[in-house]
């Protein structure tokens, strides 16, 4: 019974070919639209969660520079505000657990006659633990390596893949930063992108005191670019954010009502800032996609209201040979369902070929989660059954006779 | 119990219009026993369409009592009356009234659509009931592809798909030629030969001469009633 009801909403609807293409782009644009936007703000919540995660958790970045004119000051070369002690004394704060001092600058490096301008950090051993980062193959230098200075390096695998190639093992090989040979201990996990963007495995690591003497050899004597800190748990940061401001403030003789040399910056809070907009982004993208397909609900309903006038003799014939309001309400339901579900399979395939598209064209991270393949689907059966269902209870309601003398 | 497929008392139709009510029928009463052949007659407006509405479960009286099969049919809902229009009385339209999209199986097979019986079953029901009316090679056939007379035979296969076993026709020859009609009308004597209850609206005495049974309608109320002529004298 429901299966011969469904091939003849099938034939009604070949009745008016270009009416039901026409009624049905509507729910196809709106479908692919919300999967299509899903695909993108799930996407780009997922890109910004995993380089939130690969970030390391509860940091601050403590920068050298006054948060309103940083840019200018490090510029200006008048940036070396922090050093090795300050990193020591944040370090031996209460809430802080690890900390790591950081220096950083562009070097070229040279390999086998391959080059490329890469950045370089200098830092100590710490700075893996906090930034959960570990050696992919070989080892992490030592704080032997940093206490003698040594020219060991860490490469990303960035690095790796610029300068070796795919069938080289840089482990034990010699690479010339600035002209000066390091030797390759480890190469680090891959991290991907962070969230502002940058690919974190374009980098090689060195020991901080070999980067200062031999890396960057202008700066300052001890001066460190920025510190990283970790407080010992979420619920520390903001009693850690002052106690950092106070402790460095003191520290480099600041008074009162006069601005900072430095900056600290809560990390995590950025990060969720920049989750929450990504969220929000999504969000809105799923809410303009799904007045689209509110639009193509209306259509369906619009169609079926006309549907059903066209075809009141029609409904008078079928009452008339013993069709029960049930039937007739069954029949035009399903023939709104129909025309949605279908529209709706249309529009989920159009959408995951835009969503592949942008990923191909735009490079976007994109998404596809069954949740929102079913999520569209059962809110097409639902806009079918909704917008249907007043034309289809007018069509049941019809009195027999007058609907077989209707005109 | 009695015989009586039909009971009618004391029965009313009016119509509401915008000029206000119209009364249509006025006080109709008759009986008509099961196997009965019944003409119904009357001038233009005298209200046999409207009659034969309220017999066929189509349209509800404004006031009186009509039992079918001794049963008050004011006291179904819509669903019980829509199982009697399925099962029950089989109705054919002046104006055929087939669907017009639908093949001649599919439209003859409908009412069994709604009997919800299987679709393997449906169909040869439907093929065998069109062979019979001589329809065997325009199964597929839309009812605009095949002539008035044929269409009528379609729609009487239709009406008795289901086997009832009370057939109202109003004016089913209205709309064919001499010959067609006396096809059409050979079709209505078969079936009331083998014992269906047949009534019949039309114009014309040589259709009405076919039934045993002859009821005329005049302004809304029967002014006559009486057994056919052959039929007095074969008794
Ligand atoms: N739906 C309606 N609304 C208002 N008046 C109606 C309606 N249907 C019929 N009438 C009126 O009721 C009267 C009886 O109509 P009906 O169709 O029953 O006549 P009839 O005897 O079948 O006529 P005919 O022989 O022409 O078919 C007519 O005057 C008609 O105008
Ligand atoms: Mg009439």
């Amino acid at each position: 019974m429901f299966f011969s009801m469904l091939s003849e909403a099938w034939h009604a609807m070949g009745a008016n070919r270009l009416r039901t293409f026409l009624t049905m782009l509507g729910m196809v644009i709106g479908v692919g639209a919300v999967v299509l936007m899903m695909a993108i703000g799930e996407g780009a919540q997922q890109s910004i969660k995993r380089s939130i995660d690969s970030m390391g958790s509860n940091l601050f970045v403590i920068l050298s520079g006054s948060s309103s004119t940083s840019g200018s000051r490090s510029a200006s070369g008048n940036s070396s505000a922090l050093n090795m002690n300050d990193a020591t004394a944040i370090g031996d704060l209460d809430d802080i657990g690890a900390f790591a001092p950081i220096s950083v600058g562009n070097a070229q490096i040279i390999y086998a006659g391959n080059n490329s301008n890469t950045p370089i950090v200098g830092t100590t051993p710490s700075y893996f633990s906090i930034r959960r980062w570990d050696v992919e193959s070989g080892e992490l230098f030592s704080d032997a390596d940093v206490r003698s200075a040594n020219r060991v390096a860490l490469v990303g695998k960035t690095v790796v893949e610029n300068l070796f190639g795919d069938d080289i093992d840089p482990i034990g090989k010699t690479i010339r930063i600035k002209k000066s040979p390091f030797l390759i201990v480890g190469v680090l996990e891959g991290k991907g992108q962070s969230f502002d963007g940058r690919d974190q495995d374009d980098t090689i690591i060195v020991p901080i005191t070999t980067a200062q003497r031999k890396l960057f050899g202008n700066q300052i004597p001890g001066s460190v670019r920025m510190i990283m800190a970790q407080a010992k748990s979420e619920k520390y940061m903001g009693v850690a954010e002052d106690g950092i401001n106070d402790l460095i403030r003191q520290r480099h003789n600041i008074r009162e009502n006069t601005e900072s040399d430095f900056s600290v910056r809560n990390l995590t809070a950025m990060a969720k800032t920049a989750s929450d907009t990504a969220k929000t982004m999504s969000m809105l993208l799923g809410a303009i996609a799904s007045i689209s397909l509110l639009v193509g609900g209306i259509g369906i309903m619009n169609i079926m209201l006309v549907s059903v006038t066209e075809r009141t003799r029609e409904i008078g014939i079928r009452m008339a040979i013993g069709a029960r309001e049930k039937d007739i309400l069954l029949q035009f339901l399903l023939e709104a369902c129909v025309i949605s579900i279908v529209g709706c399979v249309i529009g989920v395939g159009l959408g995951l070929g835009g969503a592949l598209l942008v990923k191909k064209m735009v490079g976007a991270e994109i998404l596809i989660s069954m949740q929102s393949i079913v999520l569209a689907f059962s809110v097409a059966a639902s806009i079918g059954v909704f917008f249907g269902y007043y034309p289809a209870s007018k069509a049941a309601k019809l009195r027999p006779i007058e609907a077989l003398r209707y005109q | 119990m009695t015989n009586n497929v039909i009971e009618i008392t004391g029965l009313y139709k009016d119509y509401d219009t915008p000029a206000g009510v119209f009364p249509v029928l006025k006080d109709v009463n008759l009986t008509i026993e099961a196997g009965d052949y019944v003409a119904i007659m009357g001038p233009s407006g005298s209200g046999k369409s409207t009659f034969m509405n309220i017999l066929g479960c189509l349209d509800r009286p404004t006031k009186g009592e009509y039992k079918l099969n001794n049963q008050s049919v004011k006291s179904l809902n819509n669903n019980q009356l829509a199982a009697l229009r399925n099962r029950t009385i089989g109705f054919v339209f002046q104006g055929f009234n087939l669907l017009a999209r639908s093949s001649l199986v599919d439209n003859v097979a409908l009412p069994l659509v709604y009997a919800k019986d299987q679709k393997e079953l449906r169909t040869k029901i439907a093929k065998n009931i069109l062979e019979r009316m001589g329809l065997g090679q325009y199964f597929e056939s839309r009812p605009n592809q095949i002539s008035g007379g044929q269409q009528q035979r379609v729609a009487i296969a239709r009406a008795l798909v289901n086997q009832p076993r009370i057939i109202l026709a109003d004016e089913p020859t209205g709309n064919l030629d001499s010959k067609t009609s006396d096809e059409i009308m050979k079709i209505f004597d078969e079936l009331n030969q083998i014992g269906n209850t047949i009534i019949i609206v039309t114009h014309e005495n040589a259709i009405a001469d076919h039934a045993r049974r002859q009821i005329r309608f005049l302004d809304g109320k029967i002014v006559e009633d009486h057994r056919n002529k052959k039929e007095l004298e074969k008794a």
